[in-house]
Order: C-alpha cells, then sequence, then structure tokens
C-alpha cells in the first residue's frame, strides 16, 4: 500500500509539470505581446524605444526556455506577482476568496454522496418498483437540470414564495442549502444512477447467489456481497464529480452571493488580469489533483486487485 | 428477495425496451428544436431584437405569447433565436471534438508503440485540469466572446475523447475479422476506414449524443457568467442572466430560457440512452 501511494506521489510533479507548459503555452500564445500589457497598465506610450526597453525588462528577449524556467521557478515559490486590477499580490486575493469556495464545494461533495448512495440502494433493491421508478425519475431530471436555474428556481420558490431562506450572502446553514443543492444535484443524479445499475450487476453474480444460498440474510448479503463491488465505480466517478462541483461552484456562487473564487475569477477574466488568472488555474488544478490522489488511494485500500497490479507491474 | 429474484437478477440488469413514446417524444422535440435553428424568422412572431420599452416585462398576452423582457422584446422570439447560438455553437464543439479525436486518438490507437505513448502522456496533461476552470482561464486569455467559448469547451474537452476513441480502436483491433482483413491482404489504411472506424464511429455517435446536454450546460453555464455572446444577440444562458434582477417581480422571464435548456438537455439525454440500449447495450460508460 506504502508504495503504492508513493508511486503516485511521484507521478504528481511531473503531471503539474506538464500542466505548467500548456498554461505558459496558451498565456504565451493567446496573450499577445506581454511587454504591450506592462505599457498599458503602466501608462507609458507604447513607442518602439518603450517596447524594446520593457521586452528587457521582463526578460522577453530570452530564449524561450529560460523565460519558462523562469516563470515555473516564479510560480513554484508561489509567487505569481501582482494583480493588474487591485495591485496586490495575487496569492493572498486568491487565498482570502479560496475557503469559501472549498467549503461549497465540500459541503456539496459530501451532499452528494450522502444522499445518493441511500437513493442508489434504496432503487437496486426494488428494480422496476415504485422506488426504481422515483429514484430513476428524480435522476433523468436530475442530470438535465444547469446548476445556475436550478439555483433561481430555488430563489423563487424559498425566498420569493415562501420566505424561508436568505437569497443571497454567506453565514449559517440557511445560507448554505441553497447553493449546495444546486451545486450537487447533478453528481448526485449521476451516482444514484450508476449505483443502481452497478449493485443490480454485482447482484447477478454467482459469488452472490452463493451468498444467498448458504442463508445469509438479505441486508447481509447487500452489505457484504453487493455494495462492496458496486461502491468501486462510485469512487472513480467521485474524482470527475469533484472537477464538476468545483465548476458547478464557481458558476453558482455568482447567483448566490457567494464570497467565493467564482466572481473573483470572473472579474479577472473582464479585466484579463493575467497574473491572477494564472494562479486561479494552477492552483485549482493542484487542489484537483491532490482530491484525486486522494481518491485513487482510497480506491487502491477499496479494491486490493488494483493494489496489486499496480505493484506487479512495477 | 427471495430465491426466484436473485435467479432473474441478471435478466432484470439487462436494459429493456422500455418508454418508446419517451423516445417518439424526444425525436420530436429535437426536431422542433433543429426546425427552430432552419426557420427561425419564417417561425417566430416578431423581431427577436426590436426594442418596445412601452410594452416591457409584460405577462404573457395574445400578442406576446409568453411575455415581453425588460426592452419590451417578445420572449418567444428571443427563445427561437436563442436556440441558433445555444445548439448551434454545441454542435461544433462536438464536430471539432469528435475530429480531434477522431484524429488524435484514431492515430494513437492504430499506430501505437512510442507514438502512443506520448500522445497519451500529452492527453493525459490536458485530463489533469478540472474542465470548467480550464475552460474559464482560457477565455480569460482569449478574451470574451462565442467563438472563444467553443474554442475554449473543444480544448478542455477534446482529449477525454480522444482517450476514448484509443481505446474502441484498441479493443476493435483485437476481434477477429480484422485479422481476418490482414490475412485477406488488406492495408494498413484500408483496416482502418474500412474496418475499424465504422465500430468506433458507432459507440462514439451514442457517445456524443449522450454529452450534448452536458456541452450544452457547460456553454450556457459560461454564457450565463457573461463570457460568451454580446448584448443584444438572444441565447439561453444570457437570458437567464439579464432576467436575473426581475426574479423578485417577473420571473416568468427566467424561468422559460431554463426550461428550454432542460426540455432540449432531457431530449438528448433521452435519445442517447436509446441510442445505446438499441446499438450496443454491454456498452456504457458513464463519463464527465
Amino acid at each position: 500500500m506504502l508504495r503504492f501511494i508513493a508511486g503516485r506521489l511521484a507521478l504528481i510533479p511531473l503531471m503539474l509539470l506538464g500542466v505548467s507548459a500548456v498554461v505558459f503555452a496558451m498565456l504565451r500564445l493567446g496573450r499577445g505581446d506581454p511587454a504591450l500589457d506592462y505599457l498599458r497598465l503602466s501608462q507609458i506610450p507604447p513607442t518602439d524605444a518603450a517596447i524594446a526597453k520593457a521586452r528587457v525588462l521582463l526578460g522577453l528577449d530570452r530564449p524561450l526556455v529560460e523565460q519558462y524556467l523562469t516563470w515555473l521557478w516564479d510560480a513554484v515559490r508561489l509567487d505569481f506577482g501582482v494583480s493588474y486590477a487591485t495591485r496586490r499580490p495575487v496569492l493572498d486575493e486568491f487565498l482570502y476568496y479560496l475557503p469559501a469556495t472549498l467549503q461549497l464545494a465540500a459541503v456539496a461533495l459530501v451532499v452528494t454522496l450522502a444522499v445518493s448512495l441511500p437513493l442508489g440502494i434504496w432503487a437496486a433493491r426494488h428494480p422496476d418498483k415504485l422506488p426504481d421508478q422515483i429514484v430513476r425519475g428524480i435522476a433523468f431530471i436530475g442530470v438535465s437540470m444547469p446548476n445556475f436555474w436550478l439555483g433561481f428556481l430555488l430563489v423563487m420558490v424559498f425566498s420569493v414564495w415562501l420566505g424561508l431562506l436568505p437569497p443571497l450572502g454567506k453565514g449559517g446553514v440557511e445560507h448554505m442549502l441553497m447553493p449546495v443543492l444546486a451545486v450537487s444535484l447533478m453528481s448526485l443524479s449521476i451516482n444514484a444512477r450508476m449505483l443502481r445499475t452497478s449493485m443490480l450487476e454485482a447482484g447477478g453474480q454467482r459469488h452472490v447467489l452463493y451468498a444467498r444460498l448458504r442463508g445469509l440474510s438479505d441486508g447481509n448479503v447487500t452489505r457484504h456481497h453487493i455494495l462492496r463491488n458496486a461502491l468501486l465505480p462510485i469512487v472513480t466517478a467521485t474524482g470527475m464529480h469533484i472537477g464538476e462541483l468545483i465548476g458547478g461552484t464557481l458558476v453558482v456562487e455568482n447567483i448566490f452571493g457567494w464570497p467565493g473564487l467564482g466572481r473573483y475569477a470572473v472579474s479577472a477574466i473582464y479585466n484579463r488580469d493575467f497574473p491572477v488568472l494564472q494562479c486561479f488555474v494552477l492552483l485549482m488544478t493542484l487542489i484537483f489533483v491532490l482530491c484525486n490522489l486522494v481518491i485513487d488511494i482510497l480506491y487502491a485500500w477499496l479494491d486490493p486487485r488494483i493494489r496489486m497490479f499496480a505493484e506487479r507491474s512495477r | 428477495m427471495s430465491m426466484e429474484n436473485t435467479l432473474l437478477a441478471p435478466v432484470l440488469a439487462a436494459p429493456r425496451r422500455r418508454g418508446v413514446w419517451q423516445v417518439r417524444i424526444a425525436v420530436a422535440i429535437v426536431a422542433l428544436l433543429a426546425l427552430f435553428i432552419v426557420a427561425a424568422p419564417f417561425i417566430a412572431p416578431h423581431d427577436p431584437d426590436l426594442v418596445d420599452l412601452a410594452a416591457k416585462l409584460q405577462g404573457p398576452s395574445a400578442a406576446h405569447w409568453l411575455g415581453t423582457d425588460h426592452l419590451g422584446r417578445d420572449m418567444l422570439t428571443r427563445l427561437i433565436y436563442a436556440t441558433r447560438i445555444s445548439l448551434g455553437s454545441v454542435a461544433i464543439i462536438l464536430l471539432l471534438v469528435l475530429a480531434l479525436g477522431i484524429i488524435v486518438g484514431g492515430a494513437s490507437g492504430f499506430i501505437g508503440g512510442r507514438f502512443d505513448r506520448i500522445v497519451m502522456r500529452f492527453c493525459d496533461v490536458f485530463l489533469t485540469f478540472p474542465t470548467f476552470v480550464l475552460a474559464m482561464f482560457m477565455i480569460g486569455v482569449l478574451g470574451i466572446g462565442m467563438v472563444n467559448v467553443i474554442a475554449a469547451v473543444v480544448l478542455s474537452h477534446w482529449a477525454w475523447y480522444a482517450r476514448i476513441v484509443r481505446g474502441l480502436v484498441l479493443s476493435m483491433r483485437e476481434r477477429d475479422y480484422i485479422a481476418a482483413a490482414e490475412i485477406a491482404g488488406a492495408g494498413r489504411v484500408r483496416i482502418f476506414t474500412e474496418h475499424i472506424m465504422p465500430g468506433v464511429l458507432a459507440q462514439l455517435l451514442v457517445l456524443a449524443t449522450l454529452d450534448i446536454g452536458h456541452m450544452m450546460m457547460h456553454v450556457a453555464g459560461l454564457s450565463f457568467l457573461g463570457l460568451g455572446v454580446a448584448a443584444p444577440t438572444p441565447e439561453w444562458g444570457v437570458m437567464i442572466n439579464d432576467a436575473r434582477q426581475f426574479v423578485w417581480t417577473q420571473p416568468l422571464l427566467v424561468l422559460w430560457p431554463g426550461m428550454m435548456i432542460l426540455i432540449s438537455v432531457m431530449a438528448f439525454n433521452r435519445l442517447g440512452d436509446a441510442l445505446r440500449d438499441r446499438l450496443d447495450p454491454a456498452f456504457r460508460i458513464e463519463h464527465c
């Protein structure tokens, strides 16, 4: 197990190196001449002499590889420079907004798992009966519902119509209910449907039949012989859901005035605030990679076959 | 669960043809949306950009079936015209993603060896990013606009397709009929285009149909954030954003465009499910 974890950890720097190369290439290809940006923001007229001076100052006259390495070294030290818009260090601003986003996404993940697992099990234990049809119906609508629109629907019902929940801001549990539901409904639906399918599949295997023939109780069979196998695809899917939950959070924050990275990133896009954008993409990817590392480890822990295969292929 | 149920479990787990009427409705909805795209000027009752401030924020009436927005423009007309951008952009995205996926993934799987390993590492890098974050970053670098939204969604999704196409090509290569074609003396190009690609395309079609809804929501989400089309052009995501300040006074304005997204996504998802059950019952990929 330790060797498995070590192997995965060793991969992460390589992945991040690739990520940084893509980000650097896009910044260089997409944004035009950084020297012009610099002059525009410093309010210096872009004469030829000024451009040439700025290029030397920014190191743009160096070979591209050297520029990349300098940039990478700054990024590794988490030095992303100052925001064009606010003139404050980007990292400080990012870390100021990050906790709210992580909080929303994390609660949404917990809700996704806490709701989808019972729903999926309930549906799979009564295939094609009423519970199954209810769950399938919810899941079908859930995967088709745009998260931001669901946010507005919830505001209409619970704030405008019933006056029960506050439509904006961050505070207690009552502020979290609607954003969390809006963010998590889609992953929740996909999970419930997937668990239902994989439980029905696992239930058809011979070791389950054998367990039943041994006279084990229904609950016992479900817990120990069906669920353990059926949960594996859910663990893999959770890795993907984390990406979707982060994306959903960034959108939904804009509806509920949630003080997270969503609005910060959107305003950076409007301002073409490149230091903020590169910090945003690099650190969010880092967080995503770390989440997936946890998922991988969990998967290997749950499924000895993966662990052994990874160790043998070494 | 009784003994009979246990023995029947594999049968129950197998996909059955259910809800034919649902599929028929889904086909009808998709046909209607296609009609909206092609013939919007002939179907729509009004001019989508005609501002009439005297008639702003009206409820449904005989003249304006779904009411008017904050500038007095006819909602129904704008919803119909918006189909062009909202669905048209998704169509372009899908075509580009499929083309890239087939070229890169197909070449990678078919050529194999070191080339395959290098290409797959390159794909892995793109798969490392959370897709929505990558798309936002790209729009930030490229600038705001629908073309850039399309580029961003394509660049953040193509690697998934390349990976899947490669997997499909590899599994096809192992089939007996490919060996038979090789023995019969077919060339590599011929084997690829005539024996491998048809099977790959059938499964890709299913996957792409199931993914249309997902792509639509990606695009709508980005344009809801104001990163897509510019002001007067109607698009469902933007229309929701325009209407958000009237959530308290005229909630119907938020309701309609979202309804269009919901119904279209449901139709495409149902269609994709039906295609999957039909073409290959054993083929199941849940992917995001």
